[in-house]
């Protein structure tokens, strides 16, 4: 199939990632070259395969129900670009009314 | 200081002709040397002389571990805590961890010394690290090509002798590959058997992290260091790790698959072809079975492999919101343009082509298509895998269809790029363990890898082999 520009910019919302007119020319270009080329996989019959999604034999392979501290409040900050002493800071959300 | 093997360090440590500082130093020496092949994105100089002194101690007390001696340098995904990781993307340019990957506390934990940090495709993503927000790495053996990629700056410290071993990482041939254009050992693991805590997630059912070294030898200590359960990675296997001996019983007969139709391939470089045919000749007239099989599934390899990583990828990447930690925007004025100015300023090109790639395959009225379809392909590959794998002991193939490029060679078309990968995406596809060693050079003078896949957690004998053939 061949994307549109319309489907670009759909999918640059759901990815939260923006692009002005010239990279989204390229990368129309680009994502099709791609695509076209992933629908090679249409040529190999899989009528009745079972999808492989788990790449391991370890089943359901979880640790006890226990609280564990791996991160302190500190260091879970750490990195924030924007916080103050408790939390992280994001721009504002709601216009004031 | 040109040491072929680990060994030959440990050896001149105990009978005192080096120590572990003097060996430090002299790689400290080595990166600064050779800043212009821009390997090492950081240097952990003071901190790498301290821990040298300490374990030089350790040695003259006889405590040391077992990997004392090691100088090593990892990966920018994989981290250090209280250092900088970046994946070589700017949308992490100031992070640092606030834990360490299980493979680096274990390898500390026997005393090898992390010397800093390496450069790579942006997020492990690239097939030439070309792809790096820190400029590319030059191959230290032809500072006019590539050194492969993702793991360039790993494979390539080694080949300068700007550290003895390195870790990379490896989703679609991003050790073997830059191992084999840099002349090189590199392993991936079978997947599960590497614990993927603290590594910087690309496709989280292909990642694995192993080592880059100088012979096989070194990868078996480094792996055998690193592998095996952790109950922070729960797709870690619970199998136990056999101990690794990297050698293969004398009189052993081997039963080694090949793909005759390679041989014959003419989108595959002449030399490569060639050093493959010495390979599979040396192997008989030492008496090892060659038995011919056919692997039908190469024109399907790269683009289930495509659709599967740029999936995982793009929910993977989903973290990168530049709120909690990395890169904010200046330019934000909302929460909406917070995340889309963050992460569509801190990514580059390419990650940003896969994230788009991915979001379209997993999109409602796509996914059974393309996602689900490729799933279903990667049944049948490995599937296919394992029936010819259980007629042999392993299978022979080449790294690459060629060796390393010059910059800028495969740039124009993405398609090109990824057909890099053709030889080891299906390691990654399957999830067999796989190992590429150096076996000859092209006219150039540039090295060839041939690679040996194998069954699963059979990565001792793949080991073995690779050090068999090199002797």
């Amino acid at each position: 199939m061949k994307l549109t520009e319309e489907t670009v910019d759909k999918m640059a919302e759901l990815a939260k990632l923006e692009f002005n007119s010239e990279e989204k020319a390229t990368l129309l270009g680009d994502m099709n070259k791609i695509l076209s080329f992933m629908e090679k996989l249409n040529a190999l019959d899989t009528e009745g395969v079972e999808p492989l999604i788990y790449m391991t034999d370890e089943i359901n392979a979880l640790r006890k129900d226990e609280v564990v501290q791996t991160l302190t409040h500190d260091e879970a900050l750490k990195n924030a670009p924007k916080k103050d002493s408790d939390y992280f800071r994001v721009p504002k959300v709601l216009e004031r009314g | 200081m040109n040491y072929a093997s680990l060994d030959a360090i440990r050896t001149d440590l105990a009978a005192g002709k080096v120590s572990v500082t003097s060996l430090t130093e002299f790689y400290l020496r080595q990166i600064k040397e050779n800043k212009d092949i821009n390997a090492f994105l950081e240097v952990f100089a003071e901190e790498a002389l301290q821990s040298a002194r300490l374990i030089d101690q350790k040695i003259a007390e006889g405590k040391a571990g077992k990997l004392a001696g090691l100088v090593i340098g990892i990966k920018d995904n994989i981290c250090f805590k209280g250092h900088k990781v970046t994946a070589s993307s700017k949308i992490l340019e100031n992070f640092e961890s606030q834990y360490s990957a299980t493979v680096v506390e274990r390898l500390l934990a026997e005393d090898a010394i992390i010397i800093g940090r390496l450069n790579c495709d942006e997020f492990a993503m690239g097939s030439s690290n070309e792809k790096s927000a820190y400029g590319p790495v030059l191959n230290p053996l032809d500072k006019t090509r590539v050194p492969g990629g993702s793991s360039g700056g790993s494979a390539a410290a080694v080949a300068a002798n700007l550290c003895h071993a390195t870790l990379g990482s490896d989703t679609g041939g991003s050790i073997r590959q830059p191992a084999a254009f840099c002349g090189t050992v590199g392993l991936k693991p079978t997947y599960g058997r590497v614990s993927r805590w603290g590594l910087i997630a690309y496709a989280s059912s292909f990642d694995q992290i192993g080592p880059i070294t100088r012979c096989a030898e070194d990868a078996a200590a480094i792996y055998s260091v690193i592998a095996g359960f952790d109950p922070n990675d729960a797709t870690s296997s619970s199998k136990p790790l056999k101990p690794c001996k990297a050698k293969i019983e004398e009189n052993k007969v081997l039963k080694v698959a090949y793909l005759p139709d390679l041989l014959q391939n003419e989108s595959i470089k002449k030399e490569v072809r060639d050093a493959y045919q010495n390979a599979l000749n040396t192997l008989k007239e030492r008496g090892h079975e060659l038995v011919e099989a056919r692997f039908d599934y190469f024109d399907y390899l790269v683009p289930a492999y495509y659709v599967l990583t740029t999936a995982e990828a793009s929910s993977n990447l989903s973290r990168f919101d530049g709120i909690r930690y990395g890169r904010r925007s200046p330019n934000a004025v909302d929460l909406d343009s917070a995340y889309k100015k963050s992460r569509s300023e801190g990514f580059g090109r390419e990650v940003k082509n896969r994230i788009m790639l991915g979001t379209f395959v997993l999109s409602a009225g796509f996914y059974d298509a393309y996602y689900g379809k490729a799933q279903k392909v990667r049944r049948k590959v490995t599937d296919a895998m394992n029936d010819l794998l259980s007629g042999c002991d392993l299978l022979l193939i080449p790294t690459t269809p060629d060796t390393a490029f010059r910059f800028g060679e495969n740039s124009d078309d993405p398609i090109k790029m990824y057909l890099q990968d053709i030889f080891t995406v299906q390691a990654n596809i399957t999830g067999h363990p796989a190992i590429s060693f150096p076996f000859g050079n092209d006219e150039k003078g540039l090295p060839i890898g041939l690679q040996a896949v194998g069954k699963y957690f059979e990565e001792d004998l793949l080991l073995g082999f690779s050090a068999m053939l090199k002797a």
